[in-house]
């Protein structure tokens, strides 16, 4: 068996913490951006379509994350495809934040008052021409402290990818667990990585809060 | 005999100096009224009696025990003074028995039975004993008031402070509330209050305290305040309010 | 070649599927109850214990909403014993899922406690309660009642969370569809089946939630907080 130094456990677990980061990434900017078509079409006014994305919002936050990688796994297999762990990893995720993001987008529009409306349409306003002016901007400034805080979510969730053998992060500490059996070590180290890719996140999230709480005291 | 005595008190908030040296003693039974603009320290003088204010300077004695926060648990204080507040304060998820109730049983340990013979004759003399198993949520303001009252006297403290205790109340319900504590003052109840019912104050009263900058400016019996007040200040109060 | 699907292949497992829901549900009823009450302790001594203590809370606290919840398995199970502390692979499960849901219950307490009156305070002390029974009598269940949604929310997170400890053979309802699908090799049923039974599981947590909030905190009818 090869012996591994401290140096050479923190070294790869750092390549490793890498595909935690491009996963994260793939997931997040996918997922934003079907969140935001999700979100596009249920104010498009068509029932069916408001219903029907509803239930997929219901259906990905009801599940478990781990059930969703399964599937994505299986699922395309059992379809025909054989996707790597990588792909599946990369599907389930995206569609996971997609569900997650369209919510909290969602609650983001129903929170600006419904005076708004009203003072739009005395305007003179039209709905396109409020929703672009009025709705959305406020909407918007109220949207990122939440999205910001969801982004933890993703990289956390991107550990459970490395149960269908996606070797990110955890992956690797169970690989180097098993060569090295210094569970402690690896796993505290596994923890301070995530911790240290979260935190800043958490902060600035909470700080946006703030200042947003602030800004609406004043 | 006093009940209440309070020596040259002194208190700040920051640089804001709101008690200037305060000096007021209280006989047993006393009904005492505190008037005064808005700001010259009246609230302050009785969150000091009760310690939810610490004071700076100067001496509170009641009932012969000295007033030291550092030394005091809240539950040695409760054994003599009662507070009523402006905004009611019952707490929201319990019923009208259980906020009256729940006092004596975790401060003071009485078994639940006792406590509930207690909480009625309270309720009784506050006229809500049949709001009893309601929440103050089911309550009107002048209800939540009376029950806020007989919560206080469930703890038989020696003194009685309200302060403003109909202020936060419709017109039409300032009434119940005074006729309870006019019936209190009867029975030989100390109570000290500051309000802005100049006709209670002057029906009621024993005597009447003017503070004004912190200060007691003038204080006497009602009669003679309110209709020969000797200090400018207090003429202008009064014809400011009446 | 399309999808072909065989549900009728997984009946031989109902007995397997039963023992993985009962695992499932009995650790979600124990740690929901368990992480609560640390939640209650933990939220309480992070307004009114000595400095110390708060940092260290604060340092929980944090590093368990910034850490995958396997990662704080893997921690727990693997780790421990090299400190000789050796647990098995439940007791690690309940460790790691209540330690999880206090982590997160007692941040989101801490608003709900935050956001009580000062006259309510004020009140409890002139009636001379001391401030673990003002905590205790007055503070703490209008607080929950603020929170109680995003708490429900917490509480079904941490039962899809859950399916993890199967990665730690605890005999759940993924560990089920795991063995399932090794033996017959109809993975994609497998899974599809238990993931049905966590949405059910989902939805009918949610409903508890709500007819117990609607008993427990009956004193909001009115309309006051
Ligand atoms: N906790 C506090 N911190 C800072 N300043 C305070 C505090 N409490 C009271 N003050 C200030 O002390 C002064 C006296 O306040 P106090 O509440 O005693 O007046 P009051 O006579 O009761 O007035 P009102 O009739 O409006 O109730 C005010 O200027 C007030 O702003
Ligand atoms: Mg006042």
């Amino acid at each position: 068996m090869i012996e591994f130094t401290l140096w050479d456990i923190v070294r790869n677990l750092l390549l490793a913490a890498r595909w935690t980061i491009v996963l994260s990434l793939i997931a997040f900017i996918g997922g934003a951006s079907l969140g935001l078509l999700f979100t596009v079409l249920r104010l498009s006014g068509n029932r069916l379509l408001k219903v029907m994305i509803g239930i997929y919002v219901d259906v990905f936050q009801g599940t478990p994350l781990l059930m969703q990688l399964f599937l994505a796994y299986f699922g395309t297999a059992a379809l025909g495809f054989n996707v790597s762990a990588w792909a599946a990893a990369s599907i389930a995720l995206t569609l996971f934040t997609s569900a997650f993001l369209c919510d909290i987008w969602r609650g983001c529009l129903e929170a600006v008052p419904r005076g708004q409306w009203h003072a739009s349409r005395v305007l003179g306003m039209d709905y396109l021409q409020t929703m672009r002016h009025v709705i959305l901007p406020q909407a918007l400034r109220l949207s990122v402290p939440p999205t910001v805080g969801f982004s933890v979510q993703v990289i956390k969730g991107t550990a459970l990818a490395s149960v269908i053998g996606f070797v990110e992060l955890t992956k690797a500490g169970t690989m180097l667990n098993n060569a090295t059996f210094a569970p402690f070590t690896i796993f505290a180290l596994v923890a301070l990585i995530y911790f240290a890719l979260c935190y800043p996140l958490s902060r600035y999230s909470r700080y946006l809060e703030r200042r947003l709480y602030d800004a609406g005291m004043r | 005999m006093t009940l209440v005595c309070v020596k040259d008190l002194h208190k700040s908030f920051g640089d804001l100096e709101v008690l200037k040296g305060v000096d007021l003693d209280v006989a047993p039974g006393e009904v005492v009224a505190i008037i005064g603009r808005s700001g010259s320290g009246k609230s302050t003088l009785l969150r000091c009696l009760n310690q939810l204010e610490q004071h700076d300077g100067g001496d509170i004695e009641i009932a012969g025990q000295r007033l030291d926060a550092d030394a005091m648990a809240p539950s040695d204080l409760s054994r003599n003074v009662g507070m009523v507040f402006q905004s009611f304060n019952l707490f929201p998820h319990k019923t009208v028995g259980e906020n009256v109730m729940l006092a004596p049983v975790v401060v003071r340990g009485v078994d639940k039975l006792e406590a509930a013979r207690v909480a009625r004759e309270v309720l009784d003399k506050v006229g809500m004993l049949e709001k009893f198993d309601a929440y103050p949520a089911q309550l009107s303001g002048g209800q939540q008031q009376r029950v806020a009252i007989a919560r206080a006297l469930a703890m038989k403290p020696k003194v009685l402070l309200c302060d403003e205790v109909t202020s936060a109340l419709d017109p039409e319900l300032v009434g119940e509330v005074l006729r309870v504590l006019e019936a209190l003052a009867e029975e030989g109840m100390t109570l000290i209050l500051v309000t802005h019912e100049m006709k209670f104050a002057h029906d009621v009263a024993d005597r009447v305290v003017f503070m004004h900058h912190g200060r007691i400016h003038e204080q006497g019996d009602p009669k003679t305040l309110f209709n020969h007040p000797s200090t400018p200040e207090l003429k202008q109060f009064i014809s400011a309010v009446l | 070649m399309g999808l072909t699907l065989d549900f009728l292949a997984l009946s031989p497992y109902a007995g397997e599927l039963a023992r993985g829901l009962v695992t499932t549900v009995v650790l979600t009823v124990v740690t929901t109850l368990s992480g609560l009450m640390l939640a209650i302790v933990v939220a309480y001594l992070k307004v009114h214990a000595a400095t110390w203590v708060r940092r260290i809370l604060g340092g929980y606290v944090e590093l368990t909403r910034n850490t995958p919840f396997i990662v704080q398995l893997f921690f727990i199970f693997f780790g421990l014993p090299a400190f000789g502390i050796k647990i098995d692979a439940i007791t690690a499960a309940f460790l790691a899922m209540t330690l999880n849901l206090a982590a997160y219950t007692a941040e989101i307490l801490r608003a709900g406690i935050e956001a009580t009156g000062r006259g309510q305070l004020e009140a409890a002390r002139t009636l001379g309660m001391s401030k673990l029974q003002s905590y205790r009598h007055v503070v703490l269940v209008p607080a929950f009642a603020r929170i109680y949604p995003a708490l429900t929310s917490q509480c079904i997170i941490v039962m899809l969370g859950s399916a993890v400890v199967s990665q730690i053979s605890v005999f759940d309802l993924t560990f089920a569809a795991n063995f399932i699908q090794s033996r017959n090799f109809r993975s994609f049923e497998a899974y599809l089946l238990v993931t049905l039974v966590y949405l059910l599981l989902a939805v009918g947590m949610r409903q508890l939630f709500l007819l117990v909030g609607r008993r427990l905190f009956a004193f909001r009818q009115g309309g006051l907080a």
